[in-house]
């Protein structure tokens, strides 16, 4: 196993160049290079000055000279200065975004698996009845309903009719004037709409996942050997069935990792939050460059991570799996 | 089968209970005290008002910002040398006059005395020189140096005295001195791309800065010893909301007190009496038009007949009911009515499909084949119009004209492109032939880098590629001079000639409509819009919503 | 059990479980409407008529009009072409590339397995949207190239899940049966273990659909998604949500469309994976 993980770290290094090759090419694809768009369409701004500006973001080296540029640079975790006029650092812009997002993936993914697993077990335990039923209908309008649509309809409601929640943003004007437990409660509430809504669209994917999982596990014969056994019902399902139908659950998991740290830009515009969804979509539409592969590196060694925590989880729940090691 | 009837009576109530919420009349949660027996006409200092804004500012370096949200900032906490009145005129800001030499050559500043940075120190002409160096320099990645680069030579006479000489007389330069004076002292000798100035801005204007929480908001409170006087509202919040469906809510609810609204939510959203009560909205003519540009280089618009007859093919009041609810009004240049170079007696193209057809026929298009479309010479009429994606308004005007073109045998294709390759891969290299854009309007009605034919290379504004000498020359009448009745008998006679020439079809000035929360007064819609005036709107006492605790 | 036999055996059982076959009545109603458009609508949904804008619905308008005075039902009908295509094309594509991979690289195990999977956790470090992104910037935003990019960039969830199903099953005692008996590796892959390992795949792709349908939502809300004047539920919806207190018209019927696609796919697609599964067989 040790072995295993050690390999695939260390071809994690090339792997994580070989993305960033692609993303730089792909992005500089696109046309137009950040100095354009802050000198075009303005009258006040000459061709000399469009010129002037692109050497000092030292945009008019040829490709590859480029990348290999910020390549060094990243190899000492200098992931350089975003070209949007603000000129800060990229880590800072990072910096300060990640929190929330994170923040808020967390809490929604929590949610999402507290509610999920219970459902599916009790669905497939309990098929074709009214909860199931009901359940799929609940988990498909989450799922269905475009987030923007429905985050709108409960911010009247609740927001503007009913005045409990707050509308958007994460702090009400007067926070720094209010006391700690006030604050706390303050940025909760902001928090409780994105959250719940967040967590209501993914409920689908993992309470079915769950469902079908399990469906498929209770059939099996070893649980018609348990269950002949004469051991409980509880401890049938629970000890025996549940941990086989945990495996693509396993898989998700993994796959979430990434999605931790890309917010949706139109989720975080709905709320006013200034997360990591809108920075990427920024940056890539004035093709800041520096930040959008900063935001890909991070990402791509996030996902890589997560996917190796996933394999590593199926070998530990799956004992032929681990014989299976490629 | 009951359990799917079950469900979808299920769904349908749930809908329904959604759909009964938003139905109900928004009782407004936003704060109104009763109308109090004290006098409201006194002015008060105190309260906050708050602003809400699509973008985050990007940097507060007057040199470096080149967004709207940015020098929504910068306007607040700087100051240039003049600046425009409610009429339009222009003013001293932080100079209190000026003078102009004979020969038009040299501008001379007598600058405000007793002006204090935000940090104490004096604002003196070094402050105005600095400016000016920094502007120059070519390390400053700067966007707006250029009406700084005409300058001959800068002068400090005393520390209250600054002069500019340019090489000719030069009638923008006046103006481009209203550009944001910045701190020598705070500044001299920094690098500007990481001077902490960019997030933490020190300078004479009637707010000084007190934090920002990137992407949320930015919070400015009253300069006490502003040279104007301090400021009634004492505290400006700039907050952030991406989403204007959003923003909405937060103002009917009292979360944000200014917005500007669409059409569609200043016509069809806001006339119940609840809103009325606690809101007052304002109406003004922006600063802008929209237009469609052909590019003069493509054979099928050669013709002027044929720029001609699609301006008479098309129904501009048709498209500012459908794009703006009615609420703007037709352009016929590059100025709008209230603008001192306005020609009135230009009229607009009006509607009228059969002179449209008329033109075209003489231009040589017919319907020979009797496919409802236009051809000559075996090809038919049809082009692509393009514009930038994200832009709902161009989108639906594009749609209207692709109709009514429809109507007189000519094919439109309607194309939207992301903005950087919009600019980049089609309109910087020409390749397109026609487009929907707008431009602002400046307040000096200087034409030059639109409209002159030298400004046709890659990157360039006249991107439709429109030459006419005339034109050129009376641009160059009006830029040196400091004459005004000189400049609008040129800027009059250039827009005749656009009127016939057709490079653009004029299509709408939009209105500009800023809604704010009622309890702030000393608003006084002006030509030159709502906020020139702003440091002089206050909330008397009973009304102030926000106590700000020292 | 050889293959013939297991697959008319399902499509028996598929027709006698009655929420399936309402699935697929939805599926294919939509297919119906999409292609009978021309002929079903009653305007033309791109025809434009400013003194109607925003009108509720009405005897000449049964879903109301949006904000360029639009037929909203012509447009809805219209609209049900691009949810069809979205769905299918991106999500068929996804489907079909990532069974490909996960049934050869769970198979075969050994190297195989490892490229395949660092090729996946390659392409997943790629958030799809700045794929998208990209693609819309280089190339122009038409429906066919926002599916393909859809579809070529969904297909590692399904990989992986088909990888997993596959190293469970083919140590199985049928799997071992069959080659015993000297069955090709060809047959063994698509005659045995994929009936079996489809079940998960299903589940994906009908989510799939909704999440490509609610993709093409989500870009037309930031305004690239398909060209104007083409019509979808997506920016019949986005329009909706700017005008959701006023138009309530525009909001309630993409968003039903909507839902009511999602729930018909998705219970097809149960259907055929209970239809499917070997040990519901009487």
């Amino acid at each position: 196993m040790l072995g295993y993980i050690a390999k695939r770290l260390i071809l994690m290094l090339p792997l994580l160049i070989g993305i960033t090759l692609v993303s730089f090419v792909v992005i500089h694809l696109a046309p137009g290079k950040p100095t354009d768009l802050a000198t075009m369409m303005n009258p006040k701004a000459s061709l000399e000055a469009k010129q002037r500006l692109e050497e000092l973001y030292g945009l008019d080296k040829p490709l590859h000279i480029q990348y290999w540029n910020w390549l060094k640079r990243l190899a000492v975790l200098d992931f350089g200065r975003s070209f949007a006029p603000d000129r800060e650092l990229v880590l800072t812009k990072i910096g300060r975004r990640l929190p929330i997002t994170i923040l808020i993936n967390v809490l929604s993914m929590a949610l999402i698996f507290l509610a999920a697993i219970p459902i599916g077990i009790y669905s497939a335990t309990h098929q074709n009845s009214l909860f199931d039923r009901g359940t799929t209908v609940f988990v498909f309008l989450g799922f269905a309903t475009p987030t923007f649509w429905l985050a709108l309809l409960l911010m009247i409601l609740f927001g503007v009719n009913l005045g409990w929640l707050p509308i958007s943003g994460l702090k009400s004007l007067q926070y720094e004037q209010l006391s700690s437990l006030a604050r706390f409660w303050d940025r909760t509430a902001h928090l409780i709409l994105p959250v719940l809504l967040s967590a209501f669209g993914g409920l689908a994917g993992m309470s079915r996942y769950m469902r079908s999982n399990m469906l498929e596990v209770v059939r099996q014969d070893y649980i018609t050997t348990a269950r002949a056994k004469g051991l409980s019902e509880r401890t049938v399902i629970y000890k025996h069935a549940l941990r086989n139908a945990l495996m693509p659950v396993i898989t998700i998991l993994g796959l979430s990792v990434p999605n931790l740290i890309g917010g949706s830009v139109i989720f975080e515009s709905i709320f006013a939050i200034p997360g990591m969804g809108q920075l990427f979509y920024a940056s890539v539409m004035s093709r800041d460059y520096p930040t959008v592969m900063g935001g890909l590196v991070i990402g791509a060694v996030l996902t890589l991570g997560g996917n190796l925590l996933a394999d590593v989880g199926y070998a530990l729940a799956d004992p032929r799996i681990r014989e299976a090691r490629p | 089968m009951s359990s799917i009837r079950l469900s979808s009576v299920l769904v349908l109530f749930l809908l329904l209970a959604f759909l009964s919420a938003c139905e109900e009349k928004t009782e407004s949660t936003a704060v109104s005290a009763p109308a109090p027996q004290t006098d409201v006409n006194v002015p008060a200092y105190g309260d906050a008002i708050v602003d809400g804004s699509i973008g985050d500012a990007s940097t507060m370096l007057p040199a470096l910002a080149s967004d709207s949200s940015s020098r929504d900032i910068i306007g607040l906490v700087f100051n240039g040398l003049v600046k425009y009145d409610q009429d339009l005129n222009l003013v001293g800001d932080l100079a209190e006059s000026w003078d102009i030499s004979p020969d038009g050559l040299a501008i001379t500043f007598h600058l405000r005395r007793g002006v204090k940075w935000h940090d104490g120190r004096p604002f003196t002409a070094q402050d105005v020189m600095f400016t000016y160096e920094l502007m120059i320099d070519p390390k400053t990645p700067t966007a707006y140096a250029e009406d700084f680069k005409q300058v001959d030579k800068a002068e400090v006479i005393d520390d209250f005295t600054f002069r500019v000489t340019y090489p000719r007389a030069f009638a923008p330069a006046l103006a481009s001195w209203g550009f944001s004076i910045m701190p020598a002292h705070l500044l001299k000798g920094q690098d500007v791309t990481t001077t902490p100035l960019s997030r933490r801005p020190v300078g004479t204007g009637p707010y000084i800065f007190k934090e920002w929480q990137t992407g949320q908001k930015i919070v400015l409170e009253d300069n006490p010893e502003y040279f104007e006087g301090r400021p009634y509202i004492s505290r400006y919040v700039y907050r952030i909301i991406p989403d204007l469906a959003t923003m909405f809510l937060e103002l009917k609810s009292g979360g944000i007190d200014r917005m500007v609204l669409t059409p569609i939510q200043y016509e069809r959203q806001t006339h119940d009496q609840e809103f009325n009560k606690n809101f007052k909205k304002y109406r003004y003519l922006a600063f802008a038009y929209t237009y469609l540009g052909f590019n003069l280089l493509d054979p099928k618009f050669k013709d002027q007949r044929v720029r001609q007859a699609i301006a008479y093919a098309l129904n501009k009041e048709e498209i500012i009911e459908g794009v703006l609810l009615g609420l703007g009004r037709p352009a016929n240049g590059p100025y709008k009515p209230g603008h001192w170079a306005y020609n009135e007696k230009v009229k607009p193209y009006p509607y009228d499909p059969d002179q449209a057809k008329q033109l075209l026929a003489q231009a040589g298009w017919r319907d020979t084949d009797r496919d409802g479309f236009l051809d000559r010479e075996g090809r038919p009429f049809e082009f692509t119009i393009i514009t930038n994606q994200g832009n709902k308004q161009r989108e639906m005007t594009a749609l209207i004209i692709q109709q009514r073109l429809e109507q007189v045998g000519i094919k439109v294709k309607v194309r939207t492109i992301e903005w950087a390759a919009f600019l980049k891969e089609f309109i910087d290299k020409k390749n397109f032939e026609a487009c929907i854009l707008g431009w602002t309007i400046p307040m000096d009605p200087d034409l030059f880098d639109v409209w002159h034919s030298s400004k046709t290379r890659p990157g360039e504004l006249n991107f439709v590629s429109y030459k006419n000498e005339e034109v050129d020359r009376l641009i160059d009448q009006g830029r040196y001079t400091f004459d005004q009745d000189k400049r609008k008998e040129a800027y009059r006679r250039i827009q005749e000639l656009l009127h016939e020439d057709v490079p653009y079809v004029f299509l709408y000035v939009p209105d500009a409509l800023p809604v704010v929360a009622a309890r702030f007064h000393g608003i006084k819609p002006a030509p030159a819009g709502i906020s020139y005036n702003f440091i002089k709107w206050y909330v008397p006492e009973p009304l102030q919503k926000y106590r700000l605790t020292p | 059990m050889n293959g013939p036999d297991l697959y008319s055996d399902s499509w028996r059982r598929l027709r006698r479980n009655r929420l399936a076959l309402a699935g697929g009545l939805v599926v294919v109603s939509l297919f119906l409407i999409s292609f009978l458009a021309p002929w079903l609508a009653p305007y033309d949904p791109a025809f434009i008529d400013v003194t109607s804008v925003l009108e509720g619905p009405s005897p000449a308008h049964p879903f109301g009009t949006d904000t360029l005075g639009r037929d909203v039902f012509s447009r809805m009908i219209w609209g049900a072409r691009i949810s069809l295509k979205v769905g299918f094309v991106a999500v068929g594509l996804a489907t079909l590339i990532g069974i490909f991979f996960g049934a050869v690289s769970g198979y075969y195990g050994g190297w195989v397995d490892a490229v395949v999977m660092r090729f996946v956790d390659l392409m997943l470090c790629f958030p799809a949207f700045f794929l998208i992104l990209a693609v819309i910037a280089i190339l122009e935003p038409s429906i066919w190239n926002i599916m393909i990019v859809i579809g070529v960039t969904g297909w590692m969830g399904v990989a992986r899940l088909v990888r997993a199903e596959f190293l469970t099953l083919k140590s199985r005692e049928f799997v071992l049966a069959a080659r015993a008996l000297g069955a090709s590796d060809r047959r063994i892959i698509f005659g045995h273990i994929l009936p079996n390992a489809l079940a998960p795949v299903l589940v994906s792709a009908t989510l799939g659909v909704a999440g490509a349908i609610l993709t093409e939502s989500a870009l037309s809300f930031l305004g690239i998604g398909v060209q104007p004047p083409t019509s979808s539920w997506g920016n019949i919806l986005t329009e909706g949500k700017d005008n959701i207190s006023l138009a309530w018209w525009l909001s309630l019927y993409p968003g039903l469309a909507i839902l009511v696609t999602v729930l018909g796919y998705n219970l097809l697609g149960e259907g055929i994976r209970d239809s499917l599964d070997p040990r519901l067989r009487e």
